[in-house]
């Protein structure tokens, strides 16, 4: 497989009197022609800072970026037209209506008007096309914002939160719009924080924390990589959880934790080994079960931005807290 | 050239601007049916009212000479007459020229200068907010940062922007100047006079009405420059009213206060006056060059059309030059 985008070592930094704020850390990703890839990471890890210097509106402090094998920034006028990108929330001129801003950026780009009508009817405008923008709800305006990125028929798309004030009608229909372009051949990057999306459409991801990549490869490789050997366990009614904890963990297991209804236990080799150590207890298991990891769950432990009852978690706190506000 | 299309497109497409044109075309229109309505044309009609006007003020004026001198004369040197009361001297009837009592009248050579003037500073302040809406609207929108997605070379994008800001600005100047020009010949026909207007005083006229397109594209390249320096319309408007109440009144009132010499020059429409008008001669008063023939003469400054050119260029290379370099180094967040 070719790659499509490229990124090595990518450094960003911004200065201020709080001192100098690394938002990209040597941040590296590859998408591979073809896919549908998932760029995610928690608020203020950098993606949206990745999305812009990747698309030239920031320049990076260094590192190395190419799109269809063409180095960037220097050939990203040559490349542009094959890129189309919605970066943050959808914005536009609100006076002018959906086809008069649709049409400016093809008379921009030199791109065939009939191709605006295409594009309206794919994400569903069509009926809309000559109200103006201002009377747009905000999923609409994500629809159009998509609009104007799929107008030049792009071979990368690059879509920040697409799915943004959608609702779950316009959520699937994206999904399935997605899987339609990719199948054209179309490379699609999609940054989203709605991580079941992610887990249903994307061939690959790439995980960002504090501006480094923290994980990447394809969606099962991810999930394999960090699947866990919890064990949920349930034993019969009216017996003592907290003494069913104890128990275990005299017995040697590692991690137990009672919950209101079972007890997960976690770091043992062989499941079996918890109904024998029961069972010599005449604590008799009614279920034990493998607990299948997800990709949230893998996200909030590569990032750790899971919640803690009782502690407020701030935008910077992450297990990779290095990227934050430092002199 | 696909962008510059786009860009007149964009530019012309946009309501406010449309709205702008058309009321400040509405107040040139005002304008001309004012100097219209107060002006008539002098016939032997008019001037035989204006000496019969005249002639009446004289003889209204020598009866009060005289009564003025026979109060004078009861009790000379009292109530502020002198002892001598044949100092009261009558008045003469040439203290009564024909042409104060004439009606109003436009007399094309010498009146369109202001009118020109006039044109071009509504045109300074037209061009000024288009070219500050214009940009500042394509940044606070968000539209900048999508053109940008699909032209990344940023100083193409924003010279691009600023040519079919000038030239649209050219065009409508243009046009409105020589329709201009044509209503206030109507205007001197039938309401006043053309004579004497030679092929130079046209030459003449035609010089001063480009030197007032010139001053409202650069009213309109500043309006867009100070715009993109601030990503915003606002900035350029605050910029406009912060150069007015700080520099063109509090600084010029702190100088005229401390005697300097020459403060207007502080005064950015002395300047657009000097442009327009070829020169502006500024004297200080506290200064004074006796001689036996003319008395006091003050120390003078005459401000050239050159030199108000030079200062425009400064202005021009200075507020547009930061707005390119702030377009290619600073990101676009």
């Amino acid at each position: 497989m070719t790659a499509v985008l490229e990124i090595e070592g990518l450094r960003k930094s911004y200065r201020s009197r709080k001192g100098v704020r690394r938002a990209l850390d040597g941040f590296d990703m590859v998408v591979e022609a073809g896919q549908v890839h998932g760029f995610l990471g928690p608020n203020g890890s950098g993606k949206t800072t990745t999305l812009r210097t990747l698309l030239g509106l920031i320049k990076p402090n260094g590192g190395r970026m190419a799109i269809l094998g063409r180095e960037l920034p220097a050939h990203l006028p040559d490349v542009a037209g094959q890129v189309g990108a919605i970066v943050e929330s959808p914005q536009f001129f609100l006076p002018f209506t959906a086809r008069d801003t649709l049409s400016l950026l093809a008379d921009a780009g030199g791109v065939d008007r009939r191709r605006i009508d295409e594009v309206l009817e794919l994400v569903g405008l069509r009926d809309r096309a000559k109200d103006r923008v201002k009377t747009y709800s905000l999923g609409m305006k994500q629809r159009l914002a998509v609009a104007s990125a799929l107008l030049k028929n792009p071979k990368l798309l690059i879509l920040d939160e697409p799915a943004n004030g959608l609702d779950p009608g316009g959520i699937r229909e994206m999904r399935s719009l997605m899987r339609t372009l990719s199948e054209s051949g179309m490379t699609v990057v999609l940054s989203s924080h709605i991580l079941g999306e992610i887990q249903l459409i994307c061939d690959s991801v790439t995980i960002i924390s504090a501006g480094r990549r923290v994980a990447a490869g394809s969606v099962a490789e991810v999930l394999a990589t960090h699947r866990s050997a919890a064990v949920r366990v349930r034993v019969e009614p009216g017996v003592d959880l907290l003494a069913v904890a104890e128990l275990l963990r005299s017995a040697g297991a590692p991690q137990v934790t009672p919950a209101e209804d079972h007890v997960m236990v976690g770091g043992v080799e062989r499941p079996a080994w918890i109904t024998w150590v029961l069972a010599q207890h005449e604590v008799w298991v009614s279920e034990l079960a493998p607990v299948a990891v997800d990709l949230e769950s893998v996200f909030l432990e590569l990032t750790g931005t899971a919640p803690v009852r009782g502690e407020s978690r701030q935008v910077d706190e992450t297990t990779a807290a290095s990227g934050g506000w430092g002199r | 050239m696909s962008l510059a299309t786009a860009e007149l497109r964009r530019l012309t497409k946009r309501r406010f601007v449309r709205w702008l044109v058309a009321g400040t075309m509405a107040v040139m229109v005002a304008i001309a049916a004012g100097f219209f309505l107060s002006n008539e044309k002098v016939g032997p009609r008019q001037i035989a009212e204006a000496k019969v006007a005249a002639e009446r003020e004289y003889q209204d004026t020598v009866r009060q000479a005289e009564q003025e001198r026979r109060n004078c004369e009861l009790a000379p040197g009292t109530n502020g007459y002198p002892a001598d009361c044949t100092q009261l001297t009558p008045p003469q009837p040439q203290d009564f020229p024909l042409d104060w009592y004439l009606p109003s009248s436009f007399v094309f050579k010498s009146d369109f200068g202001a009118v020109i003037t006039t044109f071009a500073a509504i045109f300074v302040l037209l061009g000024f907010v288009v070219g500050a809406s214009y940009v500042g609207a394509e940044w606070s929108s968000g539209s900048m940062m999508n053109l940008l997605l699909w032209r990344p070379r940023r100083l193409q994008v924003l010279a691009t922007k600023l040519g079919v800001l000038l030239g649209a600005m050219t065009a409508l100047s243009a046009v409105v100047a020589v329709l201009w020009t044509l209503t206030f010949v109507v205007i001197a026909r039938l309401r006043g006079t053309t004579d004497g207007m030679t092929a130079g005083g046209w030459r003449s006229t035609a010089l001063t009405e480009v030197r007032a397109i010139v001053l409202i594209l650069l009213g309109a390249a500043i309006g867009f420059g100070l715009a993109s320096l601030g990503r915003h319309t606002a900035v350029a408007l605050g910029v406009a009213a912060g150069v007015v109440v700080v520099l063109q009144f509090g600084l010029y009132l702190v100088l005229s206060n401390a005697d300097v010499p020459y403060s207007e020059i502080w005064l950015l429409p002395v300047w657009a006056f000097a442009w327009m008008s070829k020169e502006v001669k500024l004297e200080n008063y506290n200064s004074c060059n006796y001689s036996g023939v003319n008395g006091c003469v003050p120390d003078s400054l005459t401000l050239t059309w050159p030199m108000a050119g030079a200062l425009w260029a400064v202005i021009f290379i200075v507020i547009v030059g930061a707005a390119m370099w702030t377009m290619r180094n600073r990101d676009v967040a």
